[in-house]
């Protein structure tokens, strides 16, 4: 494969129900980072129909162009349209890099179109970086979290990965930031369409978004129960928080899936993580220790959590978090 | 019906330790089990068989002690098993993996396909959807819930990040599987004396149909640069204090850090 004509950093910017996702837009933003280290553009794919409009949200937040195909056929997510449409657009554009959220999407979608252009797809990536010979480094967590591997992909192109949400920062929106946009037809094989959405469903989510909040008090087992987690809340309401929790917390039915921090959880980097009892295990670190400032209260000096903290605190959580309320409030 | 199950071998990484000193992974003493994503695929493929008399086959492809992951599946009630291992196997990133396994299925005759979603050492959940693209058939990843109407069509709930879909295809297909979709059965005892007495066919190369430079560390676009353990982030403060001077402390920290 002669590599230099593969050119330009790409992401494939996924939109739910006509909604740029928030992923999409972490990843313009890394890409952004890439492209520059690389003096190439940033291109942003979006699939859909009716969704035209969205492309300059895309520019607005860092891609130079961006590719559409619009067609009802890419109303909803289905695998074959979705990849007939990016393995259409990978052959006409031939991208040097191929950025991908790991959402439930990205990660059916990923691995269908490496395969289907024989290039290799790193999974879950949580740092991306030029490496000295201008390939893609790609680290991801494997081994459920205890290992760190860095992966390359010399010989193929594109240089395929799809990303963790929440890891990436995305850029300010720029109004006034000029793009192109390019609109391509995707001669559908319609005859390999196999598969038919009869419904989405959604089930009862709450409005919190723990992975958007600029700061996270969360509770471990070590708050206890009820009156432990009152105290939890009542802090998150005098810093203007949100409350997440370990897996631990989650388990016992005190907060709410969507709450729960780390690798089958949310990844989160507020400003401010507070972790109230939790020890610290290594799939929780996996999804907070990216946090901007970290404190962590716990009685047992031991704790994992300590090795992440900013600030670390071996005390009775509940004490000093009931004692931190009455203070903060006078 | 003729169902096949992809397992993988892999290690208990709930029990797996680093070396603080070297920083590796201490696997010495973790038990090696069947990935639970595919335990709930074997489940699936068993309910199959008991309410539509699904022929079942599980198949690996692993070193040669991955054979007690087949025999613990056919001790839990599957028909066949197929053991690929061959040393122009090794090495494989998902692609080629998912190449091997691609040419093994070609030999065999299957409606339905069942993959776990994701494996828990590599962690990839790529190699589902690489088998299905190989083989030209559709895919339905993280299924939680599959209806059969006994002719050709699967009804198939698929979990996403707000709810779940509900699809439907037609045989034959593949489909990843999350491991609490299905709680997987036990053993039972006959099962494990009789799953020792079963042949387990074994597969290298030779008996499968797939081109030598998809293989193995040849077929991989990917390579693995380097392996770490995380990193652990520079230690920051860490006071015993009594409760009012942790109160203190952390609120003089906060504002130092306007955060309050
Ligand atoms: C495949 C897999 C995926 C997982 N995914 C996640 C995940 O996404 N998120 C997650 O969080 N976990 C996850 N876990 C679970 C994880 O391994 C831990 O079991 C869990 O994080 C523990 O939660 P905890 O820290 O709240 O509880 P514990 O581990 O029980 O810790 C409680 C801590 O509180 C301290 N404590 C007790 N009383 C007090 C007190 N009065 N004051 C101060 N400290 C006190 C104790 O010293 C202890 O450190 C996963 C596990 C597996 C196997
Ligand atoms: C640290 C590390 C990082 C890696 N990162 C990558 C990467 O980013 N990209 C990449 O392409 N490769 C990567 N690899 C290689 C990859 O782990 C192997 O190719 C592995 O054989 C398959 O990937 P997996 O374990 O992630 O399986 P998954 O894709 O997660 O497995 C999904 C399902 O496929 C089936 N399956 C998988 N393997 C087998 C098998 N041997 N036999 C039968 N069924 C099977 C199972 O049903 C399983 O549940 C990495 C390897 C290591 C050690």
């Amino acid at each position: 494969m002669e590599n230099s004509t593969y050119k330009g950093v790409y992401v494939f910017a996924e939109q739910r129900n006509g909604e740029i996702q928030k992923v999409a837009l972490e990843l313009v933003g890394k890409a952004r980072d890439l492209a520059a280290d690389l003096k190439e553009k940033v291109y942003a794919i979006l699939l859909g129909h009716n969704i035209a409009g969205q492309a300059q949200m895309l520019i607005e937040h860092g891609a130079d162009v961006v590719i559409c195909a619009d067609a009802p056929e890419l109303e909803s997510y289905l695998t074959e349209p979705y990849t007939q449409a990016m393995c259409h657009i990978i052959d006409l554009h031939k991208p040097d890099i191929l950025l991908i959220g790991a959402t439930t999407t990205g990660r059916d979608l990923g691995p269908r179109v490496s395969a289907r252009v024989a290039t290799g797809l790193t999974a879950d990536c949580t740092k991306l970086e030029i490496g000295e010979d201008k390939h893609l480094l790609m680290t991801r967590p494997a081994f459920g979290g205890n290992l760190m591997a860095t992966i390359v992909c010399k010989e193929h192109r594109p240089q395929m990965s799809t990303v963790r949400p929440g890891v990436m920062q995305s850029l300010e929106a720029d109004t006034q930031r000029q793009g192109e946009i390019i609109m391509v037809d995707v001669p559908f094989a319609t005859q390999k369409f196999k598969v038919r959405l009869v419904k989405s469903v959604k089930e009862k989510t709450s409005k919190i978004d723990i992975s958007e909040a600029k700061i996270l008090i969360s509770a471990g087992r070590g708050m206890g129960c009820c009156d432990g987690l009152n105290l939890v809340k009542e802090l998150a309401e005098t810093l203007d928080a949100q409350v997440s929790a370990s897996r631990a917390v989650v388990d016992c039915g005190l907060v709410g899936h969507d709450q729960q921090v780390g690798q089958t959880g949310k990844t989160v980097r507020p400003d401010l993580y507070f972790a109230a009892g939790i020890s610290g295990a290594i799939q929780h670190l996996a999804g907070m220790e990216e946090s901007g400032y970290i404190v962590a209260i716990n009685k047992d000096k031991y704790a994992p959590i300590f090795q992440v903290a900013d600030l670390g605190i071996v005390g009775d959580a509940r004490q000093i978090i009931k004692k931190l309320n009455d203070r903060l409030k006078n | 019906m003729n169902i096949v199950v992809c397992i993988k071998q892999v290690p208990d990484t709930t029990e797996i330790k680093i070396n603080p000193a070297t920083g590796t992974l201490i696997r010495d003493g973790v038990p090696s089990i069947i990935n639970p994503d595919d335990k709930a695929g074997l489940e699936l493929a068993l309910r199959m068989k008991d309410l539509h008399d699904a022929h079942v086959t599980v198949i690996t492809m692993g070193p040669p002690q991955a054979d007690n992951a087949l025999r613990e599946a056919l001790a839990m009630g599957v028909d066949d098993a197929i053991h690929l291992t061959d040393r122009k196997f090794a090495g494989a990133d998902t692609l080629a993996t998912s190449h091997a396994l691609a040419g093994a299925l070609r030999n065999l005759t299957f409606d339905l396909i069942i993959t776990g979603r994701q494996a828990i050492d590599g962690d990839t959940a790529q190699v589902g959807p690489q088998i299905a693209e190989h083989l030209d058939i559709a895919q339905v990843s993280y299924l939680r819930k599959l209806d059969y109407d006994g002719k050709r069509t699967f009804t198939i709930e698929r979990s996403i990040e707000d709810g779940y879909e509900i699809l439907e295809t037609e045989a034959p297909c593949l489909v990843t599987v999350l491991s609490d979709a299905f709680q997987a059965r036990y053993m039972t005892v006959k099962g494990i004396m009789e799953a020792y007495a079963k042949e387990v066919k074994v597969w290298g190369f030779n008996e499968i149909e797939v081109k030598e430079e998809d293989l193995g560390l040849k077929g991989s676009p990917t390579k693995v640069h380097k392996a770490f353990s995380r990193g652990v982030k520079a230690a920051g403060e860490l006071y015993e204090l009594d409760t009012d001077e942790a109160v203190g402390t952390i609120i003089s920290k906060l504002k130092e850090k306007f955060i309050i």
